[in-house]
């Protein structure tokens, strides 16, 4: 396939991928942020909010305090914002319109649809309820959108750079909630162990949306070194990063096996992949557990890049 | 002047082709056609099916206005478009292959010299270059109105990069969906074939070097173009790769195209971008569009462009006016199909007429298009009519002059109701190695506002399904 076409598949699903991401720190937060602030609830909340989306500068461009209404509209609707959910659809759709072609028909119209819909939503008149209805709307299209690949999609190159995409895109907004969080999930603030922290546990849990599923795998309370054990190590969790490096790895070599060509993006997964089944929460405490995100972040970014140097320029 | 209405002819009486619509329209109540015509809405913005007007900024992606009142042709009047549209493109590539070679016909005298050598549309760089099979005008958009029972007239060739079949194709879908008990009682022709028939002509067009298995993509400017809704439809029906300037590149005088997998040799390209935008190399250098070293494959003969370069000479509407000629001189036959009467102001007599008479004239820039640049005399202002009377007499022979003709007219749902609004007809013409192929149709264009000639989608026209009846 052309390679225009594959970068355009895989930069669909990533826009896609980042726009619920938004969603559901956006949810996240404005229910944290709700709570009195003996739980929890503080304004610095917003912050950690745009830090975690990872366009903290930017914000500090354009307002001088994070606070609910600028932080909702800076992240949903914001023009200035390059990854606003609103700039996540619409750089989707127009990567969709270009290769048109290669997406099935239910792809296209759950995007096409969202984008319609999107222009009903005028970020500065919407009430919290409105505001609701969007993060449900932008969840539907992530959750329509994904669904429609997998169940009509032919499972060839298209399929694989599109779930690529995904899990890139994935991979990434994981280590984004750690990299900001990191601190509330380092052992010692177990002695603080008060029920500041829980929320903050569970507002982790609540943005990659396994608070129950937390639940299923440790069937105990809390615990902030489970919480970051769930998120990196655990491979039934869909966003942890062993998952993500599990799909990412199988992809890479389905596209290696039909091209018959192997190459250094396949590598670099495999690599990944054997160091997050090979190491134990224990080592990483040890370690650092900053320092270890950061570092997958970095890998990740160039596990991305190298994939575009191999197939999709 | 009355317009011939092509449901009730110049008297009112319904003709036979249009009896059951007529019917149809009559019996079915005004709140189910509401319902019909928004699902049609909401069908062609769901698939996506729109187009961009330059200069119009407020939005990028504009749907064409879709009329649900069929336009129909009966079998024997299409006999006989098919055979002049036939005899029309045999004409204009032995035509285009004769000024680029041996120029028969300026020696002859049919056509006047400087009107091909002056010519902004004849391309330098094709003369006595050999293009593949000999064929230029693969794809022909041929416009064509009609003025009463019998008369057909051919507006313009458009032997450059005609668009529009995609609304041909989609039109009848929607139609088919929404109206099944009107296709059961009318025979029509199926035009669904056109992509078939289209891909076997572009195979057909691969330089004889080319594998039995040709790879054939389809050039499109990219998404922001007004038709690139149309490429990107054309491309998926055809099962090839929908391709922009950034995926192709030149070594050694041939094309590939860049994939996942490492560069593929490109056998033939449906281009959808001009000559102009083609080849920085060789013409507008700063064209971000085309290919750098396109124009030399091409010349090598490694790479076939459908269209060929350099057909725009033949869409220049003063050599247009040539064409009854140019159809006996090289056919040997009278034209089936008329031209409409033509003053070329280039011509001090006709010059002066057109001048003494501009409020009754349309006037055309030569090498204008899309109905952009032009007079219609009878609803122009004085100031209009002042500002074109300026530049005839700068620049005569940049335009051309024709009567106001009274386009026919077909029944077409407005605010008021249904009222007869104007048309044309644009069927599609492809010509391979391998024959001459046209599907029974066409697409319809209407002009939407009341009395107004202007058909194009970017000046406010719709369009609508067109009907050819099997005998």
């Amino acid at each position: 396939m052309l390679s225009r076409t594959a970068d355009s598949l895989y930069w669909v699903s990533r826009y896609v991928e980042r726009a619920e991401y938004l969603a559901r720190i956006l949810e996240a937060t404005t229910r944290l942020s709700n709570l009195p602030s003996s739980y929890g609830g503080a304004a610095s909340e917003w912050e950690s909010c745009v830090k975690t989306a990872g366009c903290e500068e930017l914000f500090e461009q354009h307002h001088q305090t994070a606070n609910e209404a600028n932080v909702h509209d800076f992240l949903c609707f914001s023009p200035e914002n390059p990854s606003s959910i609103r700039n996540c659809i619409e750089i989707a759709r127009a990567n969709a319109r270009a290769v048109r072609t290669a997406l099935t028909y239910e792809m296209w119209d759950a995007l096409n649809s969202a984008w319609l819909e999107l222009k009903k939503y005028d970020g500065r008149k919407l009430t919290r309820d409105d505001f609701g209805r969007f993060i449900e709307f932008v969840k539907t299209l992530s959750l329509t959108f994904d669904g429609s690949a997998y169940r009509t999609m032919l499972r060839s190159d298209a399929y694989w750079f599109s779930r690529l995409g995904v899990y890139v895109e994935r991979a990434d907004n994981t280590a984004r909630i750690l990299d900001v969080k990191y601190h509330v999930l380092l052992p010692e603030t177990e002695r603080v162990g008060g029920s500041l922290d829980y929320f903050q546990w569970t507002t982790i849990l609540r943005e990659v949306s396994a608070l129950t599923a937390y639940h299923w795998v440790y069937r105990e309370s809390i615990k902030p070194w489970l919480v970051a054990d769930l998120l990196i190590f655990n491979r039934q969790m869909p966003r942890s990063f062993a998952s993500c490096y599990e799909n990412i790895s199988r992809f890479l070599d389905a596209l290696g096996e039909t091209y018959g060509r192997q190459g250094p993006s396949q590598r670099m997964a495999r690599k990944t992949l054997s160091t997050l089944a090979n190491r134990k929460m224990g080592d990483i405490y040890d370690n650092g557990l900053h320092e270890f995100i950061t570092e997958f972040i970095d890998d990740n970014n160039r596990l991305g890049s190298t994939i575009s140097e191999q197939y999709l320029v | 002047m009355a317009a011939f209405d092509e449901m009730s002819g110049f008297d009112g009486t319904t003709r036979d082709a249009y009896a059951k619509l007529e019917t149809w329209l009559k019996n079915t109540p005004p709140e189910e056609f509401a319902t019909r015509r928004s699902q049609a809405d909401v069908f062609f913005r769901r698939i996506g099916i729109t187009f961009a007007v330059y200069g119009d900024e407020q939005s990028t992606e504009r749907l064409i206005p879709f009329d649900i009142i069929p336009r129909v042709i009966t079998g024997p009047e299409w006999s006989v478009l098919d055979r002049g549209l036939r005899q029309r493109v045999t004409a204009l590539n032995m035509f285009l292959k004769d000024i680029y070679g041996p120029k028969e016909c300026l020696r002859a005298g049919i056509i006047p010299q400087d009107l091909i050598y002056r010519n902004a549309g004849y391309c330098l760089q094709m003369i006595n270059q050999p293009v593949p099979h000999d064929l230029y005008v693969h794809i022909a958009g041929i416009d064509i109105v009609r003025v009463d029972g019998d008369t057909f007239y051919v507006l313009e060739d458009n032997a450059r990069t005609p668009s529009g079949v995609s609304y041909m194709l989609e039109n009848r879908e929607v139609m088919l969906r929404l109206f099944p008990e009107l296709f059961a009682q009318h025979r029509v022709a199926p035009v669904e074939n056109y992509p078939d028939a289209l891909l076997a002509t572009l195979r057909s067009l691969a330089p004889r070097t080319a594998s039995r298995d040709p790879n054939v993509v389809l050039l499109t400017p990219g998404q922001f173009n007004s038709a690139f809704y149309e490429h990107s439809f054309l491309a998926d029906k055809l099962g090839i790769e929908l391709v922009e300037g950034s995926d192709l590149f030149v070594r050694d005088e041939i094309v590939y195209m860049r994939t996942t997998q490492g560069p593929k040799r490109v056998d033939v390209i449906y281009r959808r971008i001009d000559d102009d935008y083609i080849d920085p190399l060789a013409f507008r250098a700063d064209s971000v569009l085309g290919v750098p070293g396109l124009i030399g494959a091409y010349k090598a003969g490694n790479v076939t462009l459908t269209n060929a370069v350099g057909t725009g000479v033949s869409d220049d509407k003063a050599v247009y006016s040539y064409m009854p000629e140019i159809v006996r001189f090289y056919t040997g036959e009278e034209p089936i199909l008329k031209n409409v009467p033509t003053h070329r102001c280039r011509e001090p007599d006709a010059l002066k007429y057109v001048l003494d008479h501009l409020p009754e004239l349309v006037v055309k820039e030569v090498n204008g298009s899309g109905g952009y640049g032009m007079l219609v005399g009878p609803h122009a202002t004085k100031a209009q009519i002042e500002t074109f009377r300026k530049k005839l007499r700068t620049e005569p022979e940049g335009f051309i002059a024709q009567p106001t003709l009274a386009l026919s007219t077909c029944p077409t749902f407005v605010a008021s109701g249904v009222a007869p609004r104007h048309v044309d007809l644009r069927p599609f013409v492809l010509t391979g190695s391998n024959g001459i192929r046209c599907v029974p149709g066409g697409l319809t264009r209407v002009a939407l506002k009341d009395g107004s000639l202007v058909v194009n989608s970017s000046q406010g026209g719709g369009t609508k399904d067109t009907w050819v009846l099997d005998a």
